[in-house]
């Protein structure tokens, strides 16, 4: 066959194709989870205190408000991991006795309106007695701290720890050890739109229809079958059109529980739409973490060996599928980086406090120890009087494969290529004139680069390895061409807002040669598509997109064959291209559609030979590939307020073969834009009484079109050997290097002050706190009067 | 205050009689009373714009308004900027330039730019980033939506 893919091969795959998803969004007709209508609404009413026991809950008369007390054999949530010395902690669907964060459900109320449901809410009186809270992960892993869960004392869920053999004599031979104390605040994803879950009940099946806001709808199908106690097969769950996810929509919600139960007691319909300060204070948070990473580097500044302790504030309970385990070991198993580093110890711990519940959000952990790691090779780079890029030069892996020091093997990439592209694009020399120039006029510019890896499409192996309970991985797409010779894929991903259904087609169209128009990609519906993952981890195009290529694959050998058949030719000499397969050099030929047509129609024709109908199926499950970059952020810093202007930022990347220039761009660019929210402006904060202060989106600020720089994006494509579509993910990279080459660059820009800042978001509060510490300090001999 | 209002909502070109509560947003009339769910609720604090419809000319945020504040204006929304199967120059520049990724607030995006590009189509393209800043989007980082709005501008002056 190979002989004849000339004419095929990468037709649309590498177009900037328009996506097949826009026609309806952009008219107003997508269909989202809050458009359905339903006879019961509920409100759910929400403990106001971080931490006490439940004495009473006061119903209003006549209304249905549903407590722990009424559902009564209803499993509790208890994500599992076996490593690690995990503790199960179980959080109730509805809080039992106590309450452990503000937000929390204590009950629910259903009512025929949403405004009735609230107007009930607000007269259901609970009466709590308030108990000690703790909201900060050291104050939790304190002595005598209050306990969140009498399972997991001292407030420690899991605790991973890894050291490489050697590690204390090399430590002792290093020439210089180089210390950072990180602190990332704790974020919201906030996809504009907030969860909502829509149940009905079906009398003649029996069946529950959920639909939601989820990326992973057939894990939803199973947790929640598991936490009620029923059939999985009574128990259809749909993720329609999902209005973002970034992580927030990957967790089971109590709340959904609670519409499928209602649903069945009620027999009837139930909706939940959450508002914003809901969704801001009691879905789900991330990011919250303290990294203390040391350095050993040998004379020359090559880097001999990291030290990490990763203090990770999980909230109040354990996410499902993954567990509290997402973002501290996340950081264990990734924090060498991009490097070259055989020695390395780390202690990952989750600790659980009187706080929202921390999940999966873009990135996962790996903005924070990019962050870390960035700013520690900065600091090194000053300590050893050398420059920024000359440090990362001698020490990012430039041979392949890799095999990192705690066993991940790095496929080919370009560390230092997509370095030296960027510094190069960026002008590194006419950048140091114009800061030199602006300095003595008193304005204060830095640049900042940050290198990283990013593991992304990883399967089974990569989750079984955190040992977790619920092991996610492959995809499986079923591929029919239909009796008229359309084409629809079945695929077990779950996309909202990737652009899936665009690139899927284009790999299957330039595989069994038909056009992209012809194709549809159904996903989304536990009825109608088969048992997946869903969308997360930058795996989907790498996976789903794995699974389909096999699957198109199948159905190209099968054209084939039908046409030799039909054509009375080898196989070897039918070309298949433009919606038909030809004998080459011949003009006999025949379209997908006929031949489609007879293997459903006319099978007789195949004397067996050939299995009727015109549906395969592939599977994938991929050990998983690195994708890479280089950002470079320009800041300005005012130094009399504290505020930080990003002048331009620049990507230099790799993620593999690109199936869609239009849409990898857009994934790069809105993740750094979340970047820079979470460099800049995103922290949910909690006062000390546990209570939530950033409810509105006028406090927790996400950025607006006002804070985009222009952005360059310059790109590497290395053909991944790890992915049979040569694809890396990539829908995370922006959102890892932006916050640290945006905090560099103001590190940079503060630097003739000897101002360090390791905490993000980097607020104005916090530059110029950097400011005045460094400016009190003993050192200081500037002659600057104090900004 | 569950006292109700007769009313009528004219939404693209369409009366719509319905009885709604004083304290009815007219986001929740347009998508409840009135069926039109291509306008979104992000926050109902006013701040995300993803409820941006356009009132006798002037794109509002329909989560900050009553529904009986709209009662006999002129209420255009996402679902009639479109002529027939012709999309509008702006629906067309968010679909070339990628200013969409899972649509979500693409409606209020759409409404808000078409509102202000028809009061002032030669507004600069400094006072269309801040135009453009009263409205968040998660998934594009906007350098798509403002692409798309400059392109769709150059359109509509045609």
């Amino acid at each position: 066959m190979t002989a004849h893919t000339k004419g095929t091969g990468l037709k649309w795959v590498g177009r900037a194709m328009r996506r097949v998803e826009d026609p309806a969004l952009v008219q107003g007709q997508g269909k989202f989870t809050a458009d359905l209508p339903a006879a019961h609404w509920v409100r759910f009413v929400r403990s106001p205190n971080a931490a006490g026991r439940i004495i009473g809950i006061n119903k209003p008369d006549g209304a249905l408000v549903i407590t722990a007390a009424d559902l009564t054999g209803v499993k509790k949530i208890t994500p599992m991991l076996h490593k690690f010395a995990y503790r199960a902690v179980a959080q109730p669907i509805l809080a039992e006795n106590v309450v452990r964060y503000v937000g929390e459900a204590v009950a629910a109320v259903v009512a025929a309106s949403e405004e009735e449901a609230e107007d009930i809410a607000d007269l259901v009186e609970l009466d709590i007695e308030q108990t000690a809270p703790v909201i900060d992960s050291r104050d939790a892993l304190a002595d005598g701290a209050p306990q969140i869960h009498a399972i997991a004392p001292g407030n420690v869920i899991l605790e991973g720890k890894h050291k490489t053999p050697g590690f204390d004599e090399v430590w002792a031979s290093a020439a210089k050890i180089i210390t950072l104390d990180a602190r990332s605040n704790r974020q919201n994803a906030t996809p504009m739109e907030a969860r909502a879950g829509h149940a009905v009940f079906d009398a003649v099946s029996g069946r529950v229809t959920l639909t939601c806001t989820t990326q992973m709808p057939h894990l939803m199908r199973t947790a929640i079958a598991d936490v009620l106690g029923m059939r999985e097969s009574d128990l259809r769950v749909i993720a329609p059109d999902v209005g973002g996810g970034f992580g927030q929509k990957m967790s089971l919600c109590a709340e959904y529980v609670v519409l499928v139960w209602l649903a069945r007691k009620l027999k009837s319909s139930v909706a939940w739409t959450e508002d914003r300060r809901e969704n801001l204070i009691a879905s789900f948070h991330s990011r919250d973490q303290y990294i203390k990473l040391e350095a050993a580097f040998d004379k020359d500044a090559k880097l001999l060996a990291l030290h990490a302790d990763v203090i990770s504030n999980v909230g109040a309970y354990s996410c499902f599928p993954t567990t509290s385990g997402v973002e501290p070991l996340m950081a264990m198993a990734e924090m060498p980086g991009p490097y070259d580093v055989q020695q390395y110890q780390c202690r990952a711990r989750g600790v659980l406090t009187n706080t929202c519940t921390m999940a999966a959000y873009r990135g996962v952990s790996r903005p924070i120890i990019t962050f870390t790691l960035e700013r520690l090779m900065d600091k090194a780079a000053n300590a050893f009087g050398i420059d920024a890029i000359d440090i990362r030069r001698r020490n990012l892996i430039d041979t392949f494969p890799y095999t990192s020091a705690m066993g991940l093997v790095y496929d080919e990439a370009t560390y230092q290529q997509t370095l030296e592209m960027a510094v190069k694009a960026i002008d590194v020399p006419a950048f140091r004139a114009r800061q030199t120039a602006a300095r003595a006029q008193g304005r204060y510019l830095g640049l900042g680069i940050a290198t990283f890896s990013e593991r992304t499409g990883y399967g089974s192996p990569a989750f079984a390895a955190r040992g977790m309970e619920i092991t996610p991985g492959w995809e499986t797409v079923i591929l029919t061409v239909d009796p008229s010779g359309f084409v629809e894929a079945r695929i077990g991903s779950s996309p909202h807002g990737q652009g899936l259904r665009t690139t899927l087609a284009q790999i299957i169209a330039d595989e069994i040669g038909v056009t992209p128009d012809i194709i549809k990609i159904i996903h989304g519906d536990t009825d109608t598509s088969p048992y997946g993952w869903g969308t997360f981890a930058s795996r989907s195009l790498v996976i789903s997109g794995g699974a389909t290529l096999i699957a198109a694959q199948k159905v190209r050998a099968k054209l084939i064959k039908i046409a030799s058949h039909l054509l009375e030719a080898s196989p070897d000499d039918i070309v298949l291209a433009d919606g038909a397969a030809t004998v080459a050099g011949t003009d006999r030929s025949i379209t997908i559609g006929k031949m489609a047509r007879e293997a459903y129609t006319q099978t007789h024709k195949f004397k067996g030979e050939i299995e009727p109908g015109m549906t395969e199926s592939g599977t994938y499950d991929p050990p998983g590939t690195f994708s890479n970059a280089c950002h470079v952020a320009i800041v300005e810093v005012d130094i009399e307020t504290g505020q930080t202007k990003i002048e331009k930022f620049l990507v230099a990347e790799d993620a593999g073969k690109i199936i869609n220039p239009m849409i990898a761009d857009g994934q790069v660019i809105g993740g750094i834009a979340q970047g820079i929210g979470n460099a800049l402006l995103e922290e949910i904060i909690y006062d000390e009484h546990g209570v939530p202060t950033t409810a509105t989106l006028a406090d927790y600020m996400p950025p607006t079109a006002r804070e985009m720089p222009p952005i360059e994006l310059h790109h590497i494509e290395t053909m991944s050997t790890q992915s049979i579509t040569k694809a890396k993910g990539l829908g995370e990279g922006g959102c890892i290097g932006a916050p640290a080459a945006i905090v560099n660059a103001i590190n940079d820009a503060l630097s003739p002050f000897g101002a360090a800042l390791d905490e993000i978001p980097a607020t104005p509060q916090r530059v110029r706190a950097a400011l005045r510490t460094a400016l009190s300090s003993p050192l200081w001999e500037g002659e600057k009067s104090n900004p | 205050m569950t006292d109700k209002t007769n009313i009528t909502l004219t939404i693209n070109g369409h009366d719509h009689a319905i009885a709604v509560e004083p304290r009815r947003t007219l986001v929740d009339a347009i998508r409840e009373d009135c069926g039109q769910t291509g306008t979104h609720i992000g926050c109902e604090h006013g701040i995300c714009g993803a409820c941006t419809v356009i009132v006798d000319g002037e794109p509002v945020r329909s989560c900050l308004m009553f529904a009986v504040q709209a009662a006999h204006k002129q209420i255009r929304t996402v679902e009639g900027l479109a002529s027939g199967d012709t999309l509008h120059p702006m629906q067309q520049a968010f679909m070339d330039h990628h200013g969409l990724q899972c649509g979500f607030c693409t409606p209020g995006f759409l409404m808000l730019a078409v509102g202000v590009l028809e009061r002032n189509p030669d507004i600069s393209d400094d006072d269309l980033l801040d135009v453009l800043s009263s409205n968040l989007c998660r998934c594009t980082g906007y350098q798509g939506i403002i692409k798309a709005v400059r392109a769709a501008a150059i359109e509509m002056r045609k």
